[in-house]
């Protein structure tokens, strides 16, 4: 599939990367060209903005550096410090409370932290778990596996605060049930420390770049990628794109309209068993070559901080590193802390415990799964051109013959998955901006499964370029609005620490 | 202190007749029942965002469903009968739950009634029944 190697040029999108999606060759000018010509002009601007290097990096580096990367891990970093440290001192009281350690049982019956976690994850485990970590060893070496590990650990920081705020300012409807996120948070919050405007102005513009994200990278950009990953094992669909969306349109309307539970209940089994099957194949690989272990760390660690045949050097493996980190687990982005707010709990502190999780799951124990199975089984080879889904298919298949088989299902279920995800968030960005109600929710699920139907027949690389811009646009809202209402998570989170130590919070097992 | 009995129930015929009986036994004994209804619920289902939003309000639309056309007619029925008797209504899995409750309330006997599963569903997870027999510490009495 020549589409696939494309994928390893680009190196910069939300999962995966755009390029892959403009890679099928069209002989005449076909309507997506059209489409594309016409929309270009008007959206490349801003995707360049947000994507665009920091000022000097190419030629200080040799690499660029999106300054949108760097204001992901500034934020963390600084979550971080301000909470000293959560994500460790923390990470104890996240197991026990996932583990339902605290579940009262007359509480039965409720979602419990096992569940929202698991929610939230299927929202961002996904194909950039499988390729996006194969782009970035391909460019930045077994070395950006250890800069990613870091960027992971410190987005933790990051998914708590978001997720703490998420719970605390959601509103909660007289039927029981509720609406959170962002939106309300930085328009509530804000409000109350005297900024209503500017937290207005925030809520709106995040709310509308959740929307475009939801359409584009949440929903297009899947249906593209699973499309094409479905067409190497089922060569049908290579030409028959609209087919595919169709069938995919349709089995998610079922789900978000339809209210039929059934397909996403299967779904909801299989995808973690997908999940299990891939790290768990993973740490095969990684015992049959447990002799090559300590090479590997130590390519790891040298390639961290002195590679060779890596460009940019430490600062390109550094960069590399970091970017997957903040593409895969979406700490900062405000996205998490939507699936959270859903979630009844008795204090909202509770939520942020179990959310620092998702970085550590998704990055530091699923993205190094990925790249230690590159780095062991020596598939790295630079400047060969086999990068992304490749080189990760590469790696596996050099010891399990027929992985494909298993990647393609992987990228169906990661697909579907996320997109489901996705149409929730998209669903309450729409009702934040339009109201709630039921005619108005149905516009918005009918959008979105026709966006599906495009996305899996076009090839409009610019415009899933535009939404992934929109995905990381949200970050900048969302940051700007974390570093205004921190005070209030250390509030909140010192008076759950005050009410834990005094026994208001029993452990029950 | 008087005897405790606790009584498994569903809106099955087999659980009518269990109720029956425990009410006799409950009478001639003297002891005080308390009726349970377990809805079938497990804390590791995988759900979406959607699901998770709606699950208090569900929660809560399954209790009530519970205590109207379950409990609330047993209950009646019981104490018009003369015996002392407490509803209980929870939601997880029937054998843990309806053990951890014997526990809770000092329970002397369960009783349930026999549960009716497919072949295959027991085969694979085992019935309710054996698996309340194998956890239980005091005697369980199976009507079918």
């Amino acid at each position: 599939m020549k589409s696939r190697f494309v994928l390893a040029l680009g190196g910069a999108s939300y999962s995966l990367l755009p390029t892959i999606v403009a890679a099928q060759e069209t002989a005449d000018m076909s309507i997506d060209q059209k489409i594309n010509d016409v929309i270009a002009p008007i959206i490349n601007p801003f995707v360049g903005f947000i994507f665009s290097p920091l000022p000097g990096s190419e030629a200080i580096f040799g690499t660029a550096f999106p300054w949108i990367v760097l204001w992901l891990v500034v934020a963390a970093c600084v979550f971080t410090i301000y909470f000293g440290f959560i994500q460790f001192r923390g990470f104890k009281h996240s197991i026990e409370l996932v583990r339902g350690d605290y579940l009262d049982p007359k509480d039965a019956g409720e979602v419990t932290p096992f569940q929202a976690l698991c929610t939230a994850l299927s929202g961002t485990v996904g194909l950039g778990n499988i390729a996006g970590v194969g782009v970035a060893v391909y460019l930045g070496g077994p070395g950006a596996t250890f800069w990613m590990i870091l960027a992971g650990l410190l987005g933790m920081a990051s998914k708590f605060t978001e997720c703490i705020l998420g719970v605390h300012y959601r509103n909660e409807y007289p039927d029981g049930t509720v609406s959170g996120g962002p939106m309300y948070y930085l328009s509530k919050g804000l409000s109350e420390k005297g900024k209503a405007t500017t937290g207005k102005v925030l809520a709106v513009l995040f709310a509308i770049c959740c929307i475009g994200g939801a359409l584009g990278g949440g929903n297009m950009f899947q249906a593209n990628q699973s499309a094409q990953q479905v067409a190497t094992v089922i060569p049908f669909f290579a030409e028959n794109g609209l087919i595919f969306g169709v069938i995919m349109a349709a089995v998610v309307a079922v789900v978000i309209i339809g209210g039929i539970k059934s397909i996403a209940k299967v779904t909801e089994k299989v995808v973690p068993f997908m999940a299990a099957i891939y790290v768990g194949s993973a740490m095969l690989i990684i015992l049959l070559n447990i002799g090559a272990v300590g090479d590997a760390f130590s390519a790891i660690i040298n390639g961290a901080f002195a590679p060779t045949a890596v460009a940019g050097g430490a600062v390109g493996a550094l960069i590399q590193g970091f970017k997957r980190a903040a593409f895969s687990n979406e700490a900062g982005i405000g996205s998490a802390s939507i699936a959270h707010s859903a979630v009844q709990t008795k204090h909202a502190a509770t939520e942020g415990y179990v959310a620092l999780l998702e970085p550590f799951i998704d990055t530091v124990v699923i993205c190094t799964m990925t790249s230690l199975v590159i780095t062991i089984t020596g598939a790295w080879n630079p400047g060969d051109g086999v990068t992304g889904i490749a080189l990760t298919a590469k790696a596996f298949e050099s010891n399990f013959s027929g992985f494909n088989y298993v990647l393609a299902l992987a990228a169906l279920l990661f697909a579907f998955s996320t997109m489901i995800s996705w149409s929730y968030y998209g669903l309450k960005a729409w009702t934040y901006l339009f109201g709630e109600g039921i005619n108005k929710e149905m516009v918005f699920k009918v959008i979105f499964c026709i966006f599906i139907i495009i996305g899996a027949s076009m090839n409009l690389g610019p415009v899933i370029d535009f939404s992934d811009a929109m995905i990381f646009t949200m970050a900048i809202f969302n940051v700007a609005g974390l570093y205004l209402l921190m005070p209030k998570v250390k509030e909140i989170l010192r008076d759950y620490q005050n009410k834990l130590a005094n026994g208001e919070f029993p452990k029950v097992k | 202190m008087s005897e405790c009995f606790l009584v498994g129930i569903d809106s099955s015929d087999c659980s009518r007749r269990a109720l029956n009986f425990a009410c006799k036994r409950a009478k001639n004994a003297g002891a005080k029942l308390v009726v349970t209804y377990v809805i079938e619920w497990s804390p590791y289902t995988f759900n979406t965002p959607e699901e998770n939003e709606q699950r208090h309000k569900r929660r809560e639309e399954e209790i009530t469903r519970a205590k109207t056309s379950v409990l609330g007619p047993a209950l009646e029925q019981i104490r018009s009968a003369g015996v002392d008797a407490e509803g209980i209504v929870r939601h997880g899995n029937v054998a843990d739950v309806l053990n951890g409750l014997a526990a809770e309330h000092d329970a002397d006997l369960i009783i349930v009634g026999r549960i009716g599963e497919s072949g295959l569903k027991s085969l694979l997870f085992g019935s309710v029944t054996s698996k309340l027999i194998q956890l239980s510490k005091v005697p369980v009495t199976v009507v079918p």
